[in-house]
């Protein structure tokens, strides 16, 4: 007897599957779905949001909606965000906490008209919505929008192509980074935020997953776009100094060894009552013992997530979390963990991947300015 | 002078006994952007088998591995300041290097062009 039960996983298809496939994408498994690495190639993609605009189908992403009497009151009690402050159409970028200050989800929250409307990780998503029901009193409905899909619009030229298309109660132009408002692509309703992850102006797009398809076809019958791939994303967000979940922060990662102290709202940190608040605050007073930096590596040899970053006697001292040839920049970049006190920008420090070692200079992030419209 | 192809996606044309060594077109492409690419030095013993070199594209490092045993005598520098190079043209310009051969019996059993052609067709 054995009281083993088989998991069989299966990888899900998103609504753009088959035009993805269509559009000559490169597919593979991400979060348990089929997602699109590459279309025409990774650095031609990549280069090709920095200068005009690129679509990407960010729909293995959870899409939330909580409501109810004292949403906000119930939120903060999970995140470190002021949320009764945040007026509606904003959006706050926060962390979901465990109890000992670790990092559960980063994540995306905007004040609807009615209730909270969240964006977390795909590959936590469940995980994430388990966290919120256990931890949301029973008053608070969490609605998972798994019938919408989600697009990135990205680039200097998203403003020009979305304003072609996107109607609504108020012109796109009032949209300002991180904030959203209710408009039409094409006919359909659509939740628009001027946000994104790639440094980039551009726009996220919830819509209806049954129109994802025109929608999408929409956006790229304009030359100004072109489809882009998982890829691009990782070189574009690497190149922000923007932080991926499950990389460069997990459980064991802390808000301030992270470098995301800017999350903690002035008021939370007054009143603290978030997870993890005591050792968290206790943290920002006397700093981290690891801090996440980024590096420029000094050969144009990738240095890759998981390489080990060493003393001078070779002993592991930190770690690698992202890394990899950064095509704006035209070398190889990182994101490290390392001892605060080789967390000053221009630090050399030693880098030990698959039996070979490398240097790499602690450099303020971002790696390529932000371009954000506020 | 013949070409031979493994199952890892090199290829070796054999000329006497000097072997040059490459990856197919069909690796590049599954690659994708090669941004790095790192050659044996001359003088390099390498068993068949062998990781001989490292190649890295955008997404991920690669190891090639020597179809053959025999001694190093070229890697091909012109890939330090243009690995894309493997892109453009892997099985010509953008060889990674030659050797002497050790024992040609080594080439028994490799692909020629036509069945490599069906290998990566089932792929």
């Amino acid at each position: 007897m054995s009281d083993d039960v088989d998991i069989i996983e299966v990888t899900e298809t998103l609504p753009l599957d088959a035009w993805h496939r269509a559009h000559g994408a490169r597919m593979v498994e991400f979060a348990s779905y089929h997602m699109p690495i590459q279309y025409e190639g990774i650095m031609a993609e990549h280069l090709w949001v920095r200068e005009s605009a690129g679509l990407f189908d960010v729909s293995h992403m959870g899409q939330l909606h909580l409501s109810g009497d004292g949403v906000d009151e119930a939120l903060e009690t999970l995140v470190p965000a002021d949320i009764k402050s945040l007026a509606v159409g904003r959006m706050r970028y926060s962390l979901l906490l465990a109890d000992n200050g670790g990092i559960l989800d980063d994540l995306m929250i905007t004040r609807w008209e009615h209730g909270l409307y969240l964006v977390v990780n795909g590959a936590v998503k469940y995980d994430d919505i388990a966290h919120l029901r256990e931890g949301l009193a029973d008053a608070i409905t969490i609605n998972h929008l798994d019938d919408c899909a989600l697009l990135a619009l990205q680039g200097p030229k998203a403003f020009d192509v979305l304003s072609r298309h996107a109607t609504g109660a108020y012109p796109l132009e009032t949209l300002v980074f991180m904030s959203g408002g209710q408009f039409e692509i094409g006919g359909h309703e659509a939740w628009i935020s001027r946000s994104g992850y790639t440094g980039e102006d551009g726009f996220e797009i919830s819509i209806a997953a049954d129109v994802a398809e025109a929608v999408a076809d929409l956006l790229c019958s304009n030359a100004e776009v072109k489809p882009i791939g998982l890829g691009a994303r990782d070189s574009l967000r690497l190149e922000a100094g923007l932080p991926l979940y499950g990389h460069d922060l997990d459980p064991d990662t802390t808000p301030i060894a992270a470098d995301l102290g800017f999350a903690l709202s002035k008021r939370r940190r007054e009143e603290g009552g978030f997870p993890g608040a005591e050792f968290i605050l206790a943290e920002r007073a006397a700093g981290a013992a690891l801090k996440r930096v980024g590096l420029l590596i000094d050969s144009k040899q990738p240095v890759r997530e998981g390489a080990a970053v060493v003393d001078a006697g070779g002993v592991e001292v930190g770690r690698v979390t992202s890394g990899g040839f950064a095509p704006s920049v035209g070398g190889a970049i990182a994101m490290a963990y390392v001892p605060a006190a080789s967390a000053v920008p221009g630090t050399i420090v030693t880098l030990a991947q698959r039996g070979k070692t490398h240097t790499g200079t602690v450099t303020t992030m971002p790696f390529i300015p932000h371009r954000y419209v506020r | 002078m013949s070409r031979y192809f493994t199952e890892d996606h090199e290829w070796i044309d054999v000329d006497g006994d000097i072997g040059t060594v490459g990856i197919t077109d069909y690796a590049q492409g599954q690659l994708g952007d090669i941004v790095f690419v790192d050659v044996p030095e001359e003088g390099k013993e390498l068993a068949k088998g062998d990781e001989a070199a490292v190649v890295e594209s955008v997404k991920a490092a690669s190891d090639v591995y020597s179809p053959v045993s025999g001694t190093v005598i070229e890697g091909n520098t012109a890939l330090g300041d243009v690995p894309a190079l493997v892109n453009e043209d892997p099985e010509g310009e953008g060889w990674f290097f030659k050797l002497t051969l050790g024992d040609t019996s080594d080439l028994d059993g490799m692909m020629d062009e036509i069945a490599y052609e069906a290998f990566v067709a089932k792929l």
